[in-house]
């Protein structure tokens, strides 16, 4: 017959480890829950960078373009494709939290729950950076266009870390519905315009060859941006996932 | 150990739990009954701290919620009739993951022991995507069980298992209640607690409206006291 085990000594640890460590080792195990799980699924990642790849090839069918509208028009095609594909990706991490309950899981942890937001997001955020590794160089091989410039890779960066911030927040709300798959891009885009306006028109800039003095107002509201929304998630995120 | 005073819970105007007092002691086994709709499972998502009073105040193990909700998660252990695991992990992953979410010091010993004792040991290295439901269930008793949690909670816990699965739930619950840990279990079988539960509260409309000590009764008279509490609620 099986015998429930006594413990030797408690086994929570919570006071042995600072909470700043705490509240590290928890994003950290979340982040490599989310790894593990995608690369034995692999929907996550495929989903994305199917649509993402189909995106920019319906363009490049779709438009003719003289090597200076494609400078123009990059920057715009890169980011709607980002954002299409970031969606998919956003709502597939959230729902599988909440399909078998895990969500709950992660909630009953003795931890910050901020730590359950920034795991998520730090996830969200590697999925998304490697979809836009696979889609830039696909995207310069079809359009002829160098993208593998250092401040444009920047922008990206920032851009993805907006979008990623207010979209795994949006996206825990959005979980919680039944129109889960329709909610989210409808609160999520509206809010997400100005990154997007930012990240085109600078990313735009750096295809364009434009000084850094003209990009800059971008970057600083990229930079901007990214704060906020991650300063506003982490005070918010409780109240978001609690009924 | 559990203290709630006049709790409410209302989602919108919609009123769930209507002014309800309960309190559990240390190492006592308590059931909860009570048909569909009467809040049993809002009552157990706000002692598990996944949901929000509305009014009133609940205490465990001496820590308010929500104020005091982490300390309050650390002593808790939760089991519904979702699993609560990942799919596409293996059961050893699984308990991994929220070991380091407990801060668990040993997991890979720890991890060992509720396996055994939920007779995984053998399938350790398997997706619980290939488990069986009775199977998933072991498993999230294993996750329940991990931080050895003074406090347990069970969620209906026997819904969609067969009759072996049954029994070795019941095996634990029977072995977490002989160690002095704390139980409250929501359940429709009246038939499935006689036995196992030191008391019975029916739950009924967001209100308790009948409590009795399993002591004071004969387990064949216990549908009737339903009924009648039922009837008179």
């Amino acid at each position: 017959m099986h015998t429930v085990p006594q413990t030797e000594k408690p086994l929570v640890t919570q006071k042995d480890a600072s909470s700043a460590a705490r509240f590290t080792h928890s994003v950290w195990a979340i982040v490599w829950k989310d790894l593990a799980a995608e690369l034995r699924s692999r929907e996550l990642l495929s989903s994305m960078l199917v649509f993402a790849l189909l995106v920019i090839l319906v363009f490049n069918f779709a438009l003719e373009l003289d090597a200076q509208a494609r400078a123009t028009i990059t920057g715009g095609v890169l980011w709607v494709t980002f954002a299409f594909a970031g969606t998919l990706g956003l709502n597939r991490s959230m729902a599988v939290e909440k399909d078998r309950g895990c969500l709950d899981g992660l909630l009953l942890a003795p931890v910050d729950r901020s730590a359950i937001y920034f795991g998520k997001a730090a996830g969200n955020l590697i999925f998304m950076l490697i979809v836009e590794a696979i889609v830039l160089p696909v995207y310069s091989v079809l359009y002829n266009v160098n993208l593998f410039i250092p401040g444009l890779l920047a922008v990206i960066l920032l851009g993805s870390v907006g979008y990623v911030a207010v979209g795994t927040l949006l996206s825990s709300m959005a979980v919680q519905t039944r129109t889960r798959d329709v909610l989210l891009p409808i609160l999520l885009f509206p809010l997400v315009i100005p990154v997007l306006i930012a990240a085109v028109k600078a990313s735009t800039g750096y295809l364009q060859g434009m000084l850094y003095a003209d990009i800059q107002p971008w970057i600083n509201l990229l930079i901007v941006y990214d704060v906020i929304f991650i300063a506003v998630a982490f005070m918010v995120f409780d109240y978001i996932v609690e009924e | 150990m559990i203290q709630v005073h006049k709790l409410v819970k209302r989602f919108g105007l919609k009123t769930i739990l209507r002014g309800i007092d309960f309190s559990v002691a240390a190492g006592e086994f308590v059931a909860l009954i009570g048909p569909n709709g009467a809040g049993k499972t809002t009552f157990l998502r706000i002692l598990a701290s996944l949901s929000r009073p509305t009014l009133g105040s609940v205490q465990i193990a001496g820590y308010r919620l929500p104020a005091q909700a982490a300390s309050v998660r650390s002593r808790l252990g939760v089991v519904s009739h979702l699993p609560l695991l990942y799919a596409d992990l293996t059961a050893e992953e699984n308990l991994r993951f929220y070991a380091q979410m407990y801060g668990l010091s040993q997991a890979g010993r720890r991890i060992t022991e509720v396996l055994e004792l939920v007779g995984l040991a053998a399938r350790r290295g398997d997706l619980v995507r290939t488990y069986s439901r009775g199977l998933t269930q072991r498993l999230a008793i294993a996750r329940a069980v991990l931080h050895d949690p003074e406090v347990m909670l069970f969620d209906e816990p026997h819904t969609g298992l067969d009759q072996d699965a049954c029994q070795m739930l019941d095996t634990v619950l029977r072995q977490v209640a002989a160690r002095g840990r704390t139980v409250v279990m929501t359940s429709h079988d009246l038939g499935r607690i006689t036995g196992l539960a030191s008391r019975i509260d029916v739950l009924s409309r967001g209100t308790i409206v009948a409590s009795v000590q399993c002591s004071q009764v004969e387990p064949d008279s216990l549908p009737a006291f339903y009924r009648q509490a039922l009837a008179e609620a």
